[in-house]
């Protein structure tokens, strides 16, 4: 059976510390745009740790929610797209193909994560910062529409490896950029589609929950907190 | 109208095609200097990157987005009222039908440069067209972008028929009294025309068939348009009520480009004597039912969204009925209610400057509703840490692209009236042989207009 790539974010064990972020914009040569552009709206984070407080001041507690693209079953970006740059494969990713993508921003617009980003202009690297570009991963040029991609450089090596030494890919061998980096272990990536697996047996606890469940985006990015906090706010 | 004999139709509708004013060279280069600007501003997006436009995440359609729903909107005017004034044998529609069917073209024509406009990366737009490339994949049928595609070169298609078609015994006419170059360019256009009866038995028929087929297709296309927004779960887009309130809002704001239209040319061309008062009356009342249809449509869709009290949606509805939006909303609800109901249903008020006035208000207000649509609704998309507090402002790139095709439409439109006589000629010498005869058939017969 095909593998179904999913993560588990444990919410309260995350301290907000954004390593994820740090990790994922080195893994996979996500340029950065400026202050001036970031404060336009323009900043590219594949993966963000959004902030919540609860309560009132001075007894407020700060609840983190890392948020990435959710690949999900059933996905709004996917049809959108005139080009198939916005595309399902068959594990179960949201594919984005860079070179199909003419830039309409539809998918972005019809994504309620609001986890894609736009390259509104070319990428550029101060010196000598363009030394450390990862190999792995395309550029991509003004005009293209980007996003998290479960790091699936990563998984496509793991499931090469794997292939040549005729074995399934381990659980817990592949690891996304964001997870390898959590501090403390709040990410777990794996294949749903093996009950065995750690992210399998994590997404069946009673703390699960599904971002935007309602929306029937069936997303793969299952979120474990002790109560679900985010159920009393007005949002 | 109809006491005009056919020489004197002739010698008033074919003086523009043949005297210039000087003044005529002032304002056109007015207006194509405007053009140029906007042609400079988009090669500069090119250039620089799309990075220029103000959009934003999460707004990522802003400006040409709105102005491509406006100006698919505004194309409504032409083919659709003239098909519908054609097939119901309106006696009235006369001088106004190629009026109305030029906006058509011309608006589309507009409309459709801005799904390119608004592209990342416009140079390989042509990747919409389904077509056996060495890439080895076709568009994708799924999305509304492409039905957008297909939708609007259909129309596209359909409209310029529909606009040649009966221009053809006017070039004719136009064939047979110029000299040199120009009589060599119109013989061309003229088809070989000669007003046998053989010929306006087909014309006759091209019109018919092509007044029915281009209605469905104009409906089709701006409820594509609709779906455009409708089919992303985003609050507030995604409706059921949306496609028929997207064709109703563009026949609205298309009747009232046509008016405007037509109170300009009237002016301008010195046509008071074939556009006359009962013309801009009809066509008020006309643009009376359409307002009241658009309120209807609007109160519809924030009344159920209320009683709905969905959070997302919320969000966005109060966002434009009390925030940040609220003073365009209002806006938006005076310029295509408040105002222009009272002047068109009251007899008094509904005068040529009345309906003109009330034209300008509504195709403003139409314009603020697309883009009312749009921008807020992208401004609060589900989840708060994404609200957008540092609001889409457009950057003088958008805002100049905005201001050219304004006046693109306009410096086309003024080419056009000299080149075509702007008011169909031999359907006004048809209408006025069957006033006289006491029947009013769709076409006429040969022998009256063959004469000339």
């Amino acid at each position: 059976m095909a593998h179904q790539w999913g993560m588990v974010i444990d919410l309260d064990r995350c301290t907000g510390c954004e390593a994820c972020v740090v990790a994922c914009h080195a893994e996979n040569n996500i340029s950065t745009v400026g202050a001036d552009q970031a404060a336009r709206g323009r900043a590219k984070h594949w993966i963000r740790v959004e902030r919540y407080y609860e309560g009132e001041f001075p007894d407020v507690k700060t609840k983190f929610m890392p948020v990435l693209c959710q690949q999900c079953g059933n996905a709004p970006c996917e049809p959108v797209c005139p080009t198939f740059a916005s595309y399902h494969t068959q594990e179960g990713l949201n594919g984005q193909i860079y070179n199909r993508c003419i830039g309409t921003r539809y998918c972005a617009n019809a994504c309620p994560y609001n986890v894609r980003f736009f390259n509104f202009y070319n990428p550029v690297w101060d010196k000598p910062l363009n030394l450390q570009l990862n190999p792995d991963v395309s550029l991509r040029e003004v005009g293209i529409m980007e996003k998290c991609t479960f790091c699936v450089q990563r998984i496509k090596a793991a499931e090469i490896q794997a292939q040549s030494e005729k074995r399934d890919v381990k659980d817990g061998e592949i690891q996304p950029a964001c997870v390898q980096s959590c501090t403390t272990r709040a990410m777990v990536f794996g294949d749903l589609n093996d009950p065995e697996s750690e992210v399998s047996r994590l997404a069946r606890s009673h703390r699960a929950t599904r971002l935007l469940d309602e929306l029937g985006t069936a997303p793969k990015v299952t979120y474990l907190q002790r109560d679900s906090w985010h159920d009393g706010q007005d949002v | 109208m109809t006491d005009k004999t056919s020489d004197q139709i002739n010698r008033d509708l074919l003086n523009p095609l043949f005297e210039t004013s000087g003044r005529y060279w002032l304002v056109l280069s007015c207006f194509v200097a405007i053009v140029i600007a906007a042609v400079f501003a988009f090669a500069w997006q090119v250039y620089n990157g799309i990075g220029v436009a103000g959009i934003r995440r999460p707004v990522f359609w802003g400006f040409y987005i709105t102005n491509f729903v406006f100006w698919i909107g505004l194309s409504h005017a032409g083919t659709l009222i003239s098909a519908i004034l054609r097939l119901c044998n309106a006696t009235w529609r006369r001088p106004v039908t190629r009026c109305a069917e030029v906006i058509t073209v011309f608006a589309l024509s507009i409309g459709a440069l801005f799904p390119v406009i608004h592209l990342g990366r416009p140079w390989v737009a042509f990747w919409l067209i389904p077509y056996p490339s060495e890439r080895f994949i076709w568009p994708n049928i799924r999305s509304p972008l492409l039905w957008d595609f297909f939708a609007i070169n259909t129309y596209l298609i359909g409209s310029v028929t529909f606009l040649l078609l009966p221009i053809i015994p006017d070039f004719a006419v136009v064939r047979d009294r110029a000299t040199g170059l120009r009589k060599k360019i119109y013989r061309i256009l003229a088809l070989g025309w000669s007003g046998t009866p053989k010929q306006w038995h087909r014309l006759e028929t091209a019109m018919h068939i092509m007044a029915i087929a281009i209605i469905p297709v104009a409906v089709s296309v701006h409820s594509i348009v609709s779906w455009d927004f409708a089919m992303a779960p985003v609050p507030m887009w995604h409706s059921t009520i949306f496609a028929p309130y997207f064709v109703c809002g563009a026949i609205f704001s298309g009747i009232a480009a046509l008016i405007l239209a037509m109170a300009f040319l009237r002016k301008f061309l010195h046509l008071e004597e074939y556009l006359l008062p009962i013309h801009f009356e009809n066509l008020g009342k006309l643009l009376l039912v359409m307002s009241l249809l658009w309120f209807y449509f609007v109160f519809s869709e924030r009344l159920t969204t209320w009683y709905g009290n969905e959070s997302s949606e919320m969000a966005v509805f109060w966002l434009t009925q009390t925030g940040r939006f609220s003073p365009l909303f209002w806006l938006m609800v005076f310029c295509n209610f408040i105002l222009p109901v009272p002047i068109l249903a009251i007899k008094k008020l509904r005068t040529i400057a009345g309906t003109a006035i009330a034209s300008g208000a509504v195709v403003l207000g139409m314009w603020l509703e697309r883009y009312l649509i749009i921008v807020p609704s992208l401004s609060r998309k589900y989840l708060p840490y994404a609200y957008v507090t540092n609001p889409y402002k457009p950057t003088w790139v958008e805002i100049t692209i905005t201001a050219g095709t304004f006046a693109g439409l306009i410096m086309l439109y003024m080419l056009f009236s000299k080149v075509v006589p702007i008011i169909s000629m031999w359907e006004l010498k048809a209408g006025k042989q069957h006033v006289v005869a006491g029947t009013v058939p769709l076409i006429a017969p040969a022998k009256e207009v063959e004469a000339d």
